[in-house]
Order: structure tokens, then C-alpha cells, then sequence
């Protein structure tokens, strides 16, 4: 077996100056009747790394790579561009096969590495401190849910019902089991978000509201308002983002009153990868609420020589130390994810940034456009980023799965989304980003015409 | 003014109706360089025995129980600033919170503060 | 406070003594040892490493008014130097591929390079989690032949793949335990933990709104059945076990353990840590477990990536499976792999399974971690079952060894009561003068190598936990035991160099008191020197 150095000599050796006559010694902890006597019936035995490879090829060319397609998904995971030398860096071995730099002095390229993302997500986001990230953005938003509990000592969460449908699943089977109340509600569909019906919903028990932006329908609104309602009642904001790159074009959550601002990082540096591994994001605009922040931080400090140096720090509020007093039970966070956004982030640089959010954006509104001229297609959204809704003279969720056999991936349909709301069977969820040919956009507006006609 | 210790290394010290609390010299020693102080709420009802504060090192985060039962009626704001006043003063600069006392009876059980000595040296 | 500082471990025990280490150079640099500043002190945010169209400034825009205006502060490198910048951080980092990396619990194993290459496969890596079912049939076979993997492997009954870690997976099998009882409308509160438990299982229990209490331990390492069965009762609702536990001990009464608990009508969650040290040996549903999550990164070589990410999926009994998470996949009689989310859930429970599902919901947004499944599911077929088996019997044996090699020097607590598992604990009885856990772990450092698990598990004073793993030759084995034992005999002689040690690293001891009463988080520009700009005030676009 090529990834076993031992040797049957070795093996001897090893059990002479152990004592031990026969491997089996060394269980011999396992009770008789448990111990297996051979490799387990009914599964293969080892096979070598051209065969393994082989198998492995067959099962992937049964998917359809979105490169391979006319290719128009979103809802919360993006089609971005990595440049190579992003997946470059993070298969170097002394990034690809660390462990968590719980011994700094000889891990201070992934502290370094998260230093310096924890700071990149925090101007991104308009915040001052960010954590070293979260599993997922569905996940580090029933955190920033908890989080509220916390500082608020409510336990009353107000959901907007354009809140991506995923993550408010997640946020509500967590509260059934810590008992917090969920508020939820259905998406309604409007060209502009419903915000007077969120601020209504806002009561004296609320420890925070939930808002996307961009919304789960593309939309974008000035989130002023709502962060004025909430604070107003002693609650926190909470501002998910599922597409940071719309953050180089668009007011940062931050600079418009949110306290916690979560989200999702795979569009920059971490690609599609059938919803996994993400990459968590998860900031406060307010330093005086770190403590009550779930997830690793990394901050800076100098060594007994007086250089600079990162550490892990404020893990008091970590399961490790805290157990079952912690702000969470998360230990792992998503750190080679975090070092993929992190170079792809430096690559970018703001300019960079600016330019990508530009270009998404002008090839959003070019489709939305070419789209709208199509007779039986509306577009919903006044304003949005690189995402908006339309609406299709038929079931929308039968068309997609008919125009993927002719490699048109034409978005995600509402009802897909949202199974139990029964009127959103013509909606049609669009994204474009900078891999979105023009010629792409042709192919999407002639296939819905002949569908259409 | 009497000084009062439990088994839970907190010293109280009681002047008529108010008892304030904190931990004592050997608890600091024992934590090392104490980093955060989470102070009770004013107005906080404590009962005794039950988490009042938690005492922060760089790794390890500890509850400090309430010697007593009453209501906190002042918390040592300078730890917010300077954690460290633990450790240089644990005894006086350093201490926690203060409280009403709310049940005279539950003073006994405590030490003194030789007792807290002879409990600490066979610890 | 209850016994303040049980583990040991102190600040003080960092030293700011210095050592001169030869003459000081100009740069800063030693040689291959490159310091590298922060990227928000040689980048910009003028500068950029892609080539991207020039904004239109006359381009109409549709965000609603809410351009964003403000300079972000978002530093930019160009590609050499984004590659450079990188590159030198990476060097100050230990690493598997740079030497034995003997983190106790943690399962540090060679990361095999085909997992890699396959997760790349564009028919894996470029596929988006919502596309519709017909296009990613592969991915859902991928899934679903892991989890076939995994139950064989286990002897369970079920599994759920979509937790994102281990402490995830923790979760979700707390919840299903916590449905499972409440389906009976049987409301317990209480979840059982020995006290040498991973932080996360008593964090999991009382994120899943139970209160903890410990398990005692017996004096070999082991929980005390007992002391156990007397406190079990209509109140416990689950008993949480780590086996092989975190003193590297199997647990021989684990059977019994079950039976009693499922006498007492509560559940068994074993936490799957160290399923590397018995997988293709024993299977844990054979000795009563009701659900166990499995480490993919520990077990099945998925790479640590400095800190994640993981992947966690729970295999469950019998009792529990009706209760895993949404989305799942499942294979029906036709030889069709389906995707079941919230909207089919009901349909496909009646036709499938009599109702029985009862699925508690959804715990993250997608379906998991696929990156991790193809890179485990690559690992699994080129060890097969015989490999398998071969993988746990190495990672035992090269414990053992190290072990054996030490305890004459180091106090090894349970040495006595027999062989352990997949890692060697020993405590720091024995030491000299003032020398603790931590002097000997930095000192290991200096010697070239990752130290140990230090102060885990709490129940040894000054512990340090030593898992070689099995992707070690007994040559690799034998240096580091030479290097482990010159800083043992140091240790115990008193020496006291080591109290400064390491000295060869990129970074002395660092001060984490410092870094924890005012912590600084994020960079903040210094205030310029005269009429040079902050990155802050230099103009965005």
C-alpha cells in the first residue's frame, strides 16, 4: 500500500521492542467478540492510484461543469473567475497540510494569512473586527442569530422574508433546539423590498432582525432604516451577504447601521464545488462585541525578542476552554478557504475589486436588458447587483430542467427555492458574473424565446 | 470590618449591610496573568453558589460563585480598563463586586482567614 | 472557583529572556528565515494583480443610489508579488509534508496528492449545488457511495453527510438524539461526558439544550461502568463517549456501557475522533453506538488546511436514522441516487420508507462538504478494506512503539494497564525545577518537529498526547523518539535553556497576554510620516 512506509521487517521490529507477539496483541483491549477477523466483506480491496483515478474521472464526467454550459446560477453560490496562482498557493504543503496554528512560533504564515483576512473581511464588510470564518455563510448566520441572544438577552429573531430560504431553514431547526423564537415569513415579490412590513414586525423582545442584501431576489435597498427600527428597540442588525464581490460596488452593511454582518466568501477564491467547502464570514461593527464572538480570532502581539507575532487570542470563549459555556461548539473554522479568498482578495486589491463589481454588474444589466426585450420575460428588480429575478410566461422550474439539455443553465427557479409558496411557479432567479460571455447572454435570450414562443 | 474566605478562594468583606468580593492571592498565583474580568450586572440578584463573575486567564476562564445571596449593587469598573489589578492587588484594588446581604446566616460556613490558610496549605 | 487551573498551564511560564543568536543583519532576514511584512504595508489599493476592463464612469448604474463610495482599503499585489508575499508566509509554518507531526487527537497523516487532483476534476470542483438533478447525477453517486463506504465501515445503520466539521456532525447527532426522544415525548435533560472529553462534546450537549454532567473515570483511564450505571436514569438522555478516548485507551466495557444505557432508555453518541485507530478492526455499531460523527480530515486524509475545512458526517443506528438532516441522498431499488430536500421529504419518506422519515431539518445551506467527500471517497478506494485494516493497525503499532521508547523517561500514566491506542499519553511527573509541558513542547520545536497535544486531555497533569499516525516509517519514528528523548532527559535534569526555548524558530515565545488584554484584531494604518498618504486616504477608483 503506497501510502504506508512500513515494512513487514519494520512491523517486527517494532512489535519486539514493544513486547508484543502479534499485532492483535496490541488490541487486545477489544473484547473477543468485536474484533473483525478480515478486511470487511463487500468492499474492494486497494487499488492503485491510475485505477483509483480512473473510477473517480467516470463518476465526474456525469456532472455537467457550469464551464461547460451557458451558465446563469446564484442563490447564494457564484461563478467567479480563481486566477491560477490562487490554487497554486493553497497546495503548497506548508499551507495544504498545517494544522491549526495553535503553536505560534512555527505557524506564522496561517496566522499572518488570517491577520491579515480578518481585516480584509472587516473593511469589506464596514466593521471593525472580523473572526478567522465560519463554516458557511448559512451557518455563521444562525451564529450571528445566537450572537444577538447573547448581547441583546432576547430570544426573539425577526427573519425578512427575501432572507435566502437555505439559511433561514438552518436558523429555525437550530431554534427549535435552543428554544428561540424565529419569525419568519414568506418572499414577497415586489421590485423593492418590503421594508415598512419588516419594521413593523420588529417588537420589544426582538434581539435582532435578519436582512440579506443583496436580497435572495437580487434586490438591494439602504439598510439606514431598518438599522434605525432595530436600534430603536434595543435590537441588533444583522446584514447577510451571500456575494462579496457586489461589496466592491456596493455600500458596505457596516457604514448603514448593521452590528453583525455574516455571509458567504466562495465567490472570491473558492469555486462551486457542489455547495462546499465554503467559506463563513463573520464581523461586528462595534469592537465592544468581540467577547461575545463565536469562532477563532487571530491578533497581533511580539514575541520574548520584542518582533511581531499573531496568536490565536479570546479563546476563553472557545469549546476548547469554555466546553460547555462557549459561545459555540464550532472548532474548525474554513482556514485553507479563508487563505483562497485571502489571495484572491490581494490579488484583486481594491482596484481590482472595483473593476470585477463593475463588470459584473454592467453584464447583469446588458442581460436584464437583452432579457425584458424578449416578449413573455419581465425583470422584478429596480436595483440590483449581479443577480435579479424574472418572471417567464411558463412553469419556470420545468423550463430550467429542459433547457439543461441543451446546456443552457438558465438559473435557479423560485420554486426550487421556496417549495412551499405556491405562486412563485413563473419565477426565475438570474445571475451573471464576469465569466458570463455575451455570447452567453445570446444563448440564454434565444433559448427562452423558442420556450417562450 | 470582618474579612470572610470560602472554599472557593473568593474573599468577602463585610461592613454593615454591604459585603464586597473578590479572589483571593492564591487564586491569581494559581491563574497567572489574568487577562478579562466579566463583572455582574448593578442591580443583579446573586444568589449564593451560583455564577457571579468570571475570571479570565490567556486559557483558562473561571466562575466565580457568589460567597452570598443579595444584590450587586457596584462592580469594579477599573478591571474593565486594567485586568491586571488582579493580579497586583487581588485583595484590594482587585476586588470583583459589591452586594447587599441578604441573609446574615449564610456568613457561617465561611473562614477566617486563618482557616483559609491552613485550607490552602493542604491544598 | 472550583480548582483553579487543573491543566497546569501558565502565562508566567513564557519567558521574555532573550538570546543573541549571531550578529543582527540589516534586513531583519536569516538567511532562508525572510521576514515578511503585512500586505497592507507593501500593497495598495491602486495596485492590482488581474487584468479587468477600466471602469466606465459613464456607465449607468442600477444599485439604487447605493454606490459605494468611500475607499474600502482593500491592499492589492501584483501576481510576483502576491506569489512572493505568500510564499515567504508559508515558510514560517510547520507542516506534514515537512516532518512527523505528532498531534495527539488531531491525526496529522500524509495528505495523498491524488485526493487533490480528483477534487479538481471540473465535473467535481465546477458545479453548482443548485443545478438541476440531471446534471449532477456523478456528485450524487460520489455521495452516496461515501456514505455507503462509511456505513460498512461502521456497522450502522445510516448516515447524514451535509455536517460541515466533526463538532458539526456532533451537533447533528445530538439533534437527532434530541428528536428521537421527543418523537416519544420524552423530555430528558441531561447529556453525560467523562471528564477527558474533546471541548466540543459539552458545548455540542448544551447548544442542543442539555445540561452536562461528568462521567467519573476510573484510575486505568477509562470511565468507571459503575459509577456510570448508578447515575444513569429516566432523566439522561444521552451518554457521549470518545473511543479509542482521549488518554489513546479503547474502552473495553463500551458494550456494556450501551446496553446499560439503553436499558435506562438514553442514547449512546460516541465521538469519532479516533475512529483511525480501530476503523477495519472493529465497528462501532457492534459494540452499541447509537451515532458517531467521522472526522473525513482525521480518518480519511482530508487536508488540515491550517485549521479547515473539515467534514462531518454521522453515522446513525437504526433508531436514529429516521431523524438525519435535509438534504439527503438515497439510493432507491431502480439503482437511481436521489437528492431529497424539504419539498420531497414527505413524498419520498412514504414511498421509500413507510413515513419513517422524520427528518429535524436542515443544518447548512447545500449539501455538504463535496470537496471533502471525493477527496475521502479517493482515499478509501485506493486503501480498500485490506488498507484500511492496514491503516489502523500501523497507526497502533507506531503509538505503541513510542510508548515504549519513552517510558523510562516520562511519566506515562496508564502505561502499566496495557497497550494503547493510536497515541502515547505521558504527563510531566518527574520534571525538573520550574520545567513544565510547555518548556518540553517548545524545545521540541527547536529540535525540528510540531510538538505534542499539550495540556489535553485535562485529566493528566501537564499532558502530552503523541499520535505518530500510520503514513510514518520506523526511521522517521526512531529520529523523532531520539529528539523526543534528548528534551526528556532535559527536562528532567532541570535544564534550564529549555525555559527560552524555542530559539530557532521564526518567532520566539510570543506573549498572549499581551495579545488577550488589549487585543488588536485588524491592521490600523500608523499616522503617515509628513506628507505621505494612509492606504486609508489614497483614493479607491
Amino acid at each position: 500500500m503506497r501510502y504506508l512506509p512500513l515494512t513487514d521487517t519494520d512491523r517486527s521490529d517494532m512489535l519486539a521492542t514493544i513486547g508484543a507477539d502479534t499485532i492483535d496483541d496490541l488490541f487486545s483491549d477489544v473484547p473477543e467478540e468485536a474484533r473483525l477477523d478480515g478486511p470487511i466483506r463487500g468492499l474492494p480491496m486497494h487499488a492503485s492510484e491510475m485505477a483509483v483515478e480512473k473510477h473517480m474521472r467516470l463518476l465526474s464526467k456525469k456532472n455537467l461543469a457550469a464551464s461547460d454550459a451557458a451558465f446563469f446560477l446564484g442563490a447564494g453560490a457564484y461563478k467567479h473567475h480563481v486566477p491560477a496562482s490562487v490554487d497554486h498557493i493553497i497546495q503548497r504543503g506548508e499551507f495544504l497540510t498545517a494544522y491549526t496554528p495553535y503553536q505560534p512560533e512555527i505557524a506564522q504564515g496561517t496566522l499572518q494569512m488570517l491577520f491579515e483576512f480578518q481585516t480584509q473581511v472587516a473593511r469589506l464588510y464596514g466593521c471593525a473586527v472580523a473572526n478567522a470564518s465560519m463554516y458557511d455563510g448559512s451557518t455563521a448566520c444562525w451564529e450571528a442569530v445566537a450572537m444577538a441572544g447573547r448581547v441583546t438577552k432576547r430570544s426573539r429573531a425577526v427573519l425578512s422574508g427575501a432572507l435566502h430560504p437555505h439559511y433561514a431553514e438552518v436558523v429555525k431547526t437550530m431554534a427549535k433546539f435552543t428554544g428561540d423564537t424565529i419569525a419568519g415569513a414568506s418572499p414577497s415579490i415586489q421590485p423593492e423590498p418590503d421594508t415598512a412590513g419588516l419594521i413593523a414586525r420588529i417588537d420589544d423582545d426582538t434581539s435582532c432582525v435578519v436582512v440579506q442584501y443583496p436580497d435572495i431576489l437580487g434586490r438591494v435597498n439602504d439598510l439606514n432604516e431598518i438599522a434605525d427600527a432595530a436600534h430603536a428597540k434595543g435590537a441588533l442588525l444583522v446584514v447577510v451577504n451571500t456575494e462579496p464581490v457586489a461589496l466592491g460596488a456596493l455600500k458596505a452593511p457596516g457604514d448603514m447601521g448593521a452590528d453583525i454582518v455574516v455571509g458567504e466568501g466562495q465567490s472570491i477564491g473558492v469555486g462551486l464545488q457542489f455547495g462546499g467547502p465554503y467559506l463563513g464570514l463573520f464581523a461586528v461593527r462595534d469592537p465592544k462585541h468581540v467577547r461575545q464572538m463565536p469562532g477563532r480570532l487571530c491578533g497581533e502581539t511580539t514575541d520574548a525578542e520584542g518582533k511581531r507575532g499573531f496568536v490565536l487570542t479570546l479563546s476563553t470563549r472557545e469549546q476548547h476552554i469554555r466546553r460547555e459555556k462557549a459561545t459555540s461548539n464550532i472548532c474548525t473554522n474554513s482556514g485553507l478557504c479563508a487563505l483562497a479568498f485571502s489571495v484572491h482578495m490581494t490579488l484583486l486589491g481594491e482596484k481590482g475589486l472595483r473593476q470585477l463589481a463593475a463588470e459584473n454588474h454592467r453584464l447583469a444589466c446588458l442581460a436584464a436588458d437583452k432579457l425584458a426585450a424578449i416578449p413573455g420575460v419581465e425583470v422584478l428588480n429596480t436595483a440590483f447587483f449581479n443577480e435579479f429575478t424574472i418572471t417567464v410566461k411558463t412553469d419556470a422550474r420545468a423550463m430550467v430542467r429542459k433547457l439543461a439539455d441543451k446546456n443552457v443553465l438558465a438559473g435557479v427557479s423560485l420554486a426550487r427555492l421556496f417549495p412551499n409558496v405556491d405562486t412563485l411557479s413563473s419565477r426565475l432567479l438570474v445571475a451573471v458574473t464576469e465569466t458570463t460571455s455575451e455570447a452567453d447572454i445570446e444563448t440564454l435570450c434565444s433559448a427562452l424565446k423558442e420556450e417562450l414562443s | 470590618m470582618a474579612r470572610y474566605f470560602t472554599d472557593e478562594h473568593e474573599w468577602i468583606d463585610v461592613e454593615g449591610d454591604t459585603a464586597t468580593v473578590g479572589i483571593t492571592d492564591y487564586a491569581q498565583e494559581q491563574l497567572g496573568d489574568i487577562v478579562f474580568v466579566e463583572l455582574p450586572d448593578v442591580g443583579a440578584m446573586l444568589e449564593k453558589g451560583k455564577d457571579a463573575a468570571v475570571v479570565e486567564s490567556v486559557k483558562a476562564a473561571s466562575d466565580v460563585y457568589a460567597p452570598i445571596t443579595g444584590e450587586v449593587t457596584e462592580a469594579n469598573d477599573a478591571l474593565e480598563e486594567d485586568p491586571a489589578l488582579v493580579n497586583t492587588s487581588p485583595e484590594e484594588e482587585g476586588w470583583f463586586f459589591k452586594l447587599t446581604i441578604g441573609d446574615r446566616d449564610e456568613m457561617e460556613g465561611l473562614m477566617d482567614l486563618k482557616a483559609y490558610k491552613a485550607f490552602v496549605d493542604e491544598l | 472557583m472550583k480548582a483553579p487551573n487543573k491543566s497546569g498551564w501558565k502565562p508566567s511560564m513564557q519567558s521574555d529572556d532573550g538570546m543573541q543568536s549571531g550578529p543582527a543583519t540589516n534586513s531583519g532576514n536569516r538567511a532562508l528565515m525572510l521576514e515578511e511584512p503585512l500586505l497592507f504595508e507593501i500593497g495598495n489599493t491602486d495596485m492590482t494583480g488581474v487584468d479587468l476592463p477600466e471602469i466606465d464612469p459613464s456607465a449607468t448604474t442600477r444599485m439604487g443610489g447605493l454606490e459605494r463610495v468611500d475607499s474600502i482599503g482593500l491592499a492589492g499585489l501584483s501576481e510576483p508579488e502576491t506569489v512572493r508575499h505568500y510564499t515567504r508566509l508559508s515558510r514560517q509554518n510547520y507542516a506534514i509534508d515537512l516532518g512527523l507531526f505528532p498531534l495527539g487527537s488531531c491525526t496529522m497523516k500524509h495528505n495523498p496528492r491524488l485526493n487533490e487532483k480528483v477534487a479538481r476534476m471540473p465535473g467535481f470542483a465546477d458545479v453548482h449545488p443548485l443545478q438541476p438533478v440531471d446534471t449532477v447525477r456523478g456528485a450524487l453517486e460520489v455521495i452516496n457511495e461515501l456514505a455507503h463506504w462509511l456505513i460498512d465501515l461502521t456497522g450502522m445503520h445510516g448516515v447524514a453527510m451535509s455536517p460541515k466539521a466533526g463538532a458539526h456532525g456532533e451537533l447533528c447527532g445530538m439533534l437527532c438524539i434530541r428528536a428521537a426522544l421527543e418523537a416519544r415525548g420524552d423530555a430528558r435533560k441531561v447529556v453525560l461526558c467523562p471528564e477527558s472529553a474533546h471541548g466540543t462534546n459539552p458545548a455540542t450537549a448544551a447548544f442542543a439544550g442539555y445540561t452536562t454532567e461528568d462521567i467519573p473515570a476510573g484510575k486505568d483511564g477509562r470511565v468507571d461502568l459503575e459509577a456510570l450505571k448508578a447515575r444513569l436514569g429516566p432523566d439522561i438522555a444521552a451518554v457521549m463517549i470518545t473511543n479509542p478516548n482521549t488518554c489513546g485507551l479503547f474502552e473495553r466495557d463500551m458494550k456494556a456501557i450501551s446496553d446499560a444505557v439503553h436499558a435506562a432508555g438514553g442514547f449512546v453518541y460516541c465521538d469519532g475522533a479516533n475512529f483511525n485507530a480501530i476503523v477495519g478492526k472493529v465497528r462501532p455499531g457492534d459494540l452499541g453506538v447509537d451515532a458517531m460523527h467521522i472526522n473525513l480530515h482525521k480518518t480519511f486524509s482530508t487536508p488540515h488546511g491550517g485549521g479547515g475545512p473539515g467534514s462531518g458526517p454521522v453515522v446513525l443506528s437504526e433508531a436514529l436514522s429516521p431523524y438525519g438532516p435535509l438534504p439527503y441522498t438515497a439510493r432507491t431499488k431502480d439503482g437511481v441516487v436521489h437528492l431529497v430536500e424539504e419539498e420531497q421529504a414527505d413524498a419520498f419518506s412514504e414511498e421509500h420508507s413507510d413515513g419513517k422519515m422524520q427528518s429535524f431539518g436542515r443544518m447548512t445551506a447545500f449539501h455538504g462538504q463535496m470537496g471533502m467527500f471525493t477527496r475521502a471517497l479517493t482515499y478509501m478506494l485506493s486503501h480498500g478494506a485490506d488498507g484500511l485494516r492496514q491503516v489502523a493497525e500501523d497507526a497502533v503499532l507506531n503509538a505503541n512503539y513510542v510508548l515504549r521508547s519513552l517510558e523510562d523517561l516520562l511519566h506515562a500514566p496508564y502505561a502499566d494497564s496495557g497497550p494503547c491506542m493510536h497515541e502515547a499519553l505521558f504527563g510531566d511527573k518527574g520534571f525538573g525545577d520550574d520545567l513544565s509541558t510547555l518548556d518540553l513542547a517548545k524545545g521540541m520545536i527547536d529540535e525540528g518537529y510540531h510538538p505534542m497535544t499539550v495540556y489535553f486531555p485535562l485529566v493528566v497533569h501537564g499532558a502530552m498526547l503523541v499520535e505518530p499516525t500510520e503514513t510514518e516509517s520506523k526511521t522517521a519514528l526512531d529520529q523523532f523518539i531520539a529528539s523526543f528523548r534528548s528534551v526528556a532527559q532535559r527536562a528532567n535534569a532541570g535544564d534550564a535553556s529549555l525555559k527560552q526555548a524555542p530559539y530557532y524558530a521564526p518567532r520566539r515565545r510570543l506573549d498572549e497576554t499581551q495579545a488577550a488584554r488589549k487585543p488588536v484584531l485588524a491592521y490600523r494604518e500608523q499616522s503617515p510620516p509628513a506628507g505621505k498618504p494612509t492606504l486609508s486616504e489614497q483614493g479607491g477608483s
